[in-house]
C-alpha cells in the first residue's frame, strides 16, 4: 500500500442553481501522474480549485499527505505544498523569467530582494530538474511551451511536491507536449506527485499512472491506464447508457430549411476553421453535431448567424442565400439563436428581464412598432414567456444577474421559442444548468420540434444528442467527419469518431 | 419596493454630496478657515434669485455637455472630444447666423442645425476612424481637439473675423435681432420679483430641456435606443441580437457630436450673440464629470449640472467675505465626481444582492414542492 499524497473524499460543491462537484472521491498516490478526465463541465476544474484553496467545497474531506487540511486561500495550499499551473498562464509579461519565479515569494536581505539568491535558487532548481531556464529573458519573448516551464518553476521554486496542472497540453503544439511530458516525467523520478487535468484520451494514455474519470459533477471511476483503451475511456466520460430510444417519431418532411454547400470559415493566419462542410437541415428536424471543443462547432454556429464571415460555400435558408445578409435580417429571416455563453452572448445581465426577454428580437413584433419600442407588448410578451418556460423569478423588472444560470438558460430558449422561428441554432443548450432547468429545456426543443421547427444542436453532451436528434454529424478539425443514425450509435460510436481514433 | 428604489436612487447622490462636503470640510480647517462660515455664505448669496439666474445659465450648457457625453457613454463610447466639437460648432454657426437675414424663429433653427451638423460632422471623423481604422475614440478625439482648437483660432483670424471692429477682442460679426434667443426674465418675474443688475435667464434652458426628455425617450421607447443601451450593457450579446457594432459606433457619435453642437449656444444666441475670444471654453472636459455625477441618466445629468452651475455662481461671494479661498469649490466638484462613481457602485452593489436574494426566495418555494 503506497501513501496517499492527496485524498479527496465526499467533496461536493453547488453553486446557485449547478452542483459543479457531487460527492467526487480522488486518490493520489505519492509519486504518481494521475490524470482527471472529463468533458468540459464535469467538475474538474472546480474540484482542482477546491483543491488549490480558490474555492472550498461545501462538503467532504481534504486529506494531505494523510492530515486532515482546510485551505481558505491558495497560498495555505501552497504551505502544504501543494502547487497548481493555470490553463491561462499567470505571469507578467514585462517582467525577466527570474522576476516572475519569484514574485510574491522574494529571498530578502535586509528588506531588499536578495537578486544573487534568487538567481542562485532558480539555477539549482533548473539544474537538478533538467529545465532549460534563462533567468533574464523577459517572459514577453518566449514561446507558449517556455512560458509553462516557468509556471512549473514558479510552482517548484514555492517548494510544491503537488503540482495540479490543468489543461497543460491545450496550448501546446506537439513537440511541446513532448517535452513537457519530459519534463513531468523528470518530476516524478524526483518524487513528485502530479495532478494532470485534460479531456484528450491518447496523451492521458501517453503519461498517466492512474486515471479518474468524472462526469456531471460525480466520479465516475479510477482506472489503469493499461487496461482501458481511448474507446472505453471516452465512453466512461461521457457516460455509457445505451441511448434513450427516440420516443418521437420522426416527422421532417423533406422541405429543407438550412442547406449549407461546402461553407468554409478561415481564422485571422487564414486557416480553415470550418472546411466545406455540407449539411441540410430539414424542416421538423433536429440534427446533431457533435465533437470534441474546438473543432469547428463554434465557427460553424457563428456562420449561420451572421456573427462570422463565411469564406466559402454557400448558406440557404428556404432556398434564400443569406451568406452576405447581416445578422439583423438573417434573425428576422426567423433564425433563433441559443448561445453556448448565455451571459456573454445571450443576455444583457444588468437590464430587467422584459429588455432580455426582446434581445434579439427588438425589431420586430410585439416588441416593437415602427422604430419605436412597444413596452406593454414587449412586457406582456416577457410575463408570458416566464409563465410559459417557467423562468423562476420575483417578477419581469428582476435583473437578469440575479437569475439563477438555469433559470437564465430557460429564458434564453423561451424567447427564442416564443418568436416561433424558422430554424433554431441551439449551442449547448443544457450546459451547466441543474437537472430540472435540462429537462425543461429538452421538453421545450422536442415540442418545437413537433411543430416543424429546424434545429441545430450543437453540444458536447452526447446522451442529449442521442436522445433528441434525428440525425447526427460528427465535426472534426472543422469537417464534418460522419453521419450517423441516432438509433444506431452509441456514445461509444461517436467518441471514436470524435477523436479521430477511426480514421 | 418603489419606495425602496427610490430611496436607493437617491443614497447615492445625497451620499456622495454629503460626503463631499465633510471632506472639504476638512480641508477648509486645515487650511485655517471656518468651514462652517463659508457654507452659510455661499448657502445666502446662492439662494438669492440673481444667483439662480446664474446658477440656470451656467448649467444650462453644462447640461448639453453631460447629455452629450452620457450618450457616448451608455454605450461604452468615450467623446472626449465634445470640448471640440462645440468650440468648432460655436464659432461656425454664429458666424452663419450674422451671415442671413431670415424670419426670427427660423433664423434661431439655422443657426442651431448649423451647430448640430458641425458637432456632428466633427464627432463623426472620430467614429470613421474607430470603424475604419480601429482607431480608439479617446485617442482621436483628444487629438481632434487640439485641431479644432488649432481651427477655430486660424479662422477666426483669417476668415471670419469682424473686420468692422477695430478692437483687440477678436470677433465674429454679431447675429441681428431675429437670430437671437429671447430670455425668459418676463416669466420668472411674473412670480417673484424684477431681477436685477441686469441678469437675464437665458431661453436657451428650454432647449437643454426638451433634449433631455428626448434622450429619455430615446433610450427608452426607441429602437436604436435599446440598441445603443445593449451594446453599452454587453457588445457581444448586442451584436448576437442583430446590432451592427459599427453602424452603432457611427450613430452614437454623430448623436453625441450633435448634442456637443449646442453647447455654445446658450452663450452665443443668449448673451453675446458673437464668437470672440471671451467664448466661455472647457464646458466639455466639465460635462465629462457632470455626466458622471448624473451617472448618464437625464435627470442625473441635470443634478449634477445645477450642482456645478450653483457652487460656480454661489462660489465669487467667497472673495468678498470672509477669507475662505474660492478654490475650495472645486476641490469640492471634484471629491463629489470621485464620490459619485463610489457611492453608485456601493448602492449598486447592495442592490444587486438584493435582488439575488428576492430570485432565489422565489426559486425556493417551488423546488421544494418538487422535492
Amino acid at each position: 500500500m503506497t501513501t496517499l499524497a492527496v485524498e479527496l473524499s465526499g467533496i461536493t460543491k453547488r453553486f446557485p442553481g449547478v452542483v459543479a462537484n457531487d460527492d467526487v472521491n480522488l486518490r493520489v498516490a505519492e509519486g504518481e501522474i494521475h490524470a482527471v478526465v472529463g468533458e468540459n463541465g464535469a467538475g474538474k476544474s472546480t474540484l482542482m480549485k477546491i483543491l488549490y484553496g480558490m474555492q472550498s467545497a461545501d462538503e467532504g474531506r481534504m486529506l494531505v499527505g494523510g492530515a486532515e487540511v482546510a485551505f481558505s486561500s491558495p497560498s495555505e495550499a501552497i504551505e502544504h505544498g501543494i502547487g497548481m499551473v493555470h490553463q491561462h498562464f499567470m505571469l507578467a509579461d514585462n517582467l525577466t523569467v527570474l522576476e516572475n519565479v519569484v514574485l510574491g515569494a522574494e529571498p530578502r536581505r535586509r528588506g531588499l530582494i536578495d537578486r544573487k539568491a534568487a538567481r542562485r535558487d532558480l539555477e539549482a532548481l533548473g539544474a537538478s530538474y533538467g529545465l532549460d531556464i534563462h533567468p533574464d529573458d523577459l517572459v514577453e519573448t518566449l514561446e507558449v511551451g517556455e512560458r509553462q516551464r516557468v509556471e512549473i518553476i514558479k510552482v517548484l521554486y514555492r517548494g510544491a511536491r503537488v503540482l495540479i496542472l490543468d489543461e497543460p497540453t491545450a496550448v501546446l503544439v506537439p513537440q511541446e507536449v513532448e517535452e513537457l511530458f519530459r519534463n513531468l516525467r523528470e518530476l516524478k523520478a524526483r518524487g513528485h506527485t502530479i495532478i494532470f487535468i485534460d479531456h484528450k484520451l491518447e496523451e492521458v494514455l501517453a503519461i498517466a499512472d492512474t486515471i479518474t474519470v468524472l462526469r456531471h459533477g460525480r466520479t465516475v471511476s479510477t482506472v489503469d491506464p493499461a487496461d482501458v483503451t481511448a474507446h472505453e475511456l471516452a465512453e466512461l466520460m461521457v457516460g455509457s447508457e445505451l441511448p434513450t430510444p427516440s420516443t418521437e417519431p420522426r416527422v421532417a418532411d423533406d422541405h429543407v430549411t438550412l442547406s449549407m454547400r461546402d461553407l468554409s470559415v478561415v481564422d485571422g493566419a487564414d486557416r480553415p476553421t470550418l472546411d466545406r462542410v455540407s449539411l441540410d437541415v430539414q424542416r421538423g428536424e433536429i440534427v446533431g453535431v457533435a465533437g470534441v471543443e474546438g473543432n469547428g462547432q463554434g465557427e460553424l454556429v457563428e456562420a449561420i448567424l451572421g456573427l462570422r464571415q463565411i469564406s466559402g460555400g454557400r448558406l440557404l435558408l428556404d432556398g434564400e442565400d443569406i451568406g452576405r445578409w447581416p445578422v439583423r435580417r438573417r434573425r428576422e429571416a426567423g433564425i433563433g439563436y441559443v448561445p453556448e455563453d448565455r451571459q456573454r452572448r445571450g443576455l444583457l445581465l444588468d437590464a430587467p428581464l422584459w429588455e432580455n426577454a426582446m434581445l434579439g428580437h427588438q425589431t420586430m413584433a410585439p416588441y416593437a412598432r415602427g422604430p419605436f419600442l412597444d413596452r406593454s407588448g414587449a412586457r406582456s410578451a416577457a410575463t408570458r414567456i416566464v409563465e410559459d418556460f417557467d423562468v423562476r423569478t420575483p417578477g419581469i423588472d428582476t435583473s437578469a444577474r440575479a437569475l439563477s444560470g438555469g433559470n437564465q438558460q430557460k429564458l434564453v430558449v423561451g424567447r427564442e421559442m416564443a418568436s416561433s422561428p424558422r430554424l433554431l441554432v441551439a449551442a449547448h443548450p443544457t450546459r451547466g444548468i441543474d437537472v430540472g432547468a435540462q429537462a425543461a429545456v429538452w421538453e421545450d426543443l422536442r415540442t418545437a420540434r413537433r411543430d416543424g421547427l429546424s434545429v441545430l444542436l450543437v453540444s458536447a453532451d452526447l446522451e442529449e444528442l442521442i436522445g433528441l436528434a434525428d440525425r447526427l454529424v460528427v465535426m472534426l478539425r472543422g469537417r464534418v467527419v460522419a453521419e450517423l443514425d441516432p438509433a444506431t450509435t452509441t456514445p461509444r460510436i461517436l467518441g471514436g469518431y470524435m477523436t479521430g481514433a477511426d480514421e | 419596493m418603489t419606495v425602496r428604489r427610490i430611496l436607493m436612487a437617491a443614497a447615492a447622490p445625497v451620499g456622495a454630496i454629503v460626503f463631499s462636503v465633510a471632506i472639504s470640510s476638512v480641508v477648509l480647517m486645515i487650511a485655517g478657515t471656518s468651514p462652517l462660515e463659508a457654507w452659510l455664505e455661499m448657502l445666502s448669496y446662492g439662494t438669492r434669485l440673481e444667483t439662480l439666474v446664474t446658477t440656470a445659465n451656467r448649467a444650462t450648457p453644462l447640461y448639453l455637455a453631460g447629455i452629450a457625453v452620457a450618450i457616448g457613454f451608455r454605450m461604452n463610447l468615450f467623446n472626449i472630444g465634445v470640448e471640440g466639437q462645440y468650440v468648432l460648432a460655436a464659432l461656425l454657426s454664429a458666424s452663419v447666423g450674422a451671415a442671413v437675414d431670415l424670419p426670427a424663429a427660423l433664423h434661431v433653427a439655422l443657426i442651431m442645425l448649423v451647430a448640430m451638423t458641425v458637432g456632428s460632422l466633427f464627432a463623426g471623423v472620430a467614429g470613421y476612424l474607430k470603424v475604419t481604422r480601429g482607431v480608439h475614440e479617446v485617442i482621436s478625439t483628444i487629438m481632434l481637439n487640439a485641431i479644432a482648437l488649432a481651427a477655430v483660432g486660424y479662422m477666426l483670424r483669417h476668415w471670419l473675423i469682424d473686420d468692422a471692429d477695430t478692437s483687440l477682442n477678436m470677433k465674429t460679426p454679431e447675429i441681428p435681432p431675429s437670430g437671437r434667443f429671447p430670455n425668459l426674465n418676463g416669466i420668472v418675474e411674473t412670480f417673484t420679483r424684477e431681477i436685477t443688475r441686469g441678469r437675464e435667464l437665458w431661453g436657451f434652458i428650454l432647449v437643454a430641456v426638451l433634449v433631455g426628455v428626448l434622450f429619455h425617450l430615446f433610450l427608452t421607447r426607441t429602437r436604436v435606443g435599446y440598441d445603443l443601451r445593449a451594446t453599452g450593457l454587453n457588445p457581444f450579446a448586442a451584436e448576437a441580437s442583430g446590432v451592427d457594432p459599427k453602424a452603432m459606433v457611427m450613430r452614437t457619435m454623430l448623436l453625441s457630436g450633435a448634442v456637443a453642437g449646442l453647447i455654445g449656444l446658450p452663450e452665443v444666441l443668449g448673451n453675446s450673440y458673437k464668437y470672440d475670444l471671451a467664448f466661455t471654453r472647457g464646458l466639455g472636459f466639465t460635462g465629462i464629470a457632470v455626466a458622471l455625477v448624473g451617472r448618464n441618466h437625464p435627470a442625473g445629468v441635470a443634478i449634477g449640472a445645477l450642482l456645478f452651475g450653483w457652487l460656480d455662481s454661489a462660489a465669487p461671494i467667497l472673495d468678498v467675505v470672509g477669507d475662505t479661498p474660492r478654490e475650495i469649490v472645486s476641490i469640492l466638484q471634484g471629491v463629489v465626481v470621485l464620490s459619485a462613481v463610489v457611492s453608485y457602485e456601493v448602492v449598486n452593489r447592495v442592490r444587486r444582492s438584493q435582488e439575488a436574494r428576492d430570485a432565489a426566495a422565489a426559486t425556493r418555494p417551488k423546488q421544494e414542492l418538487e422535492a
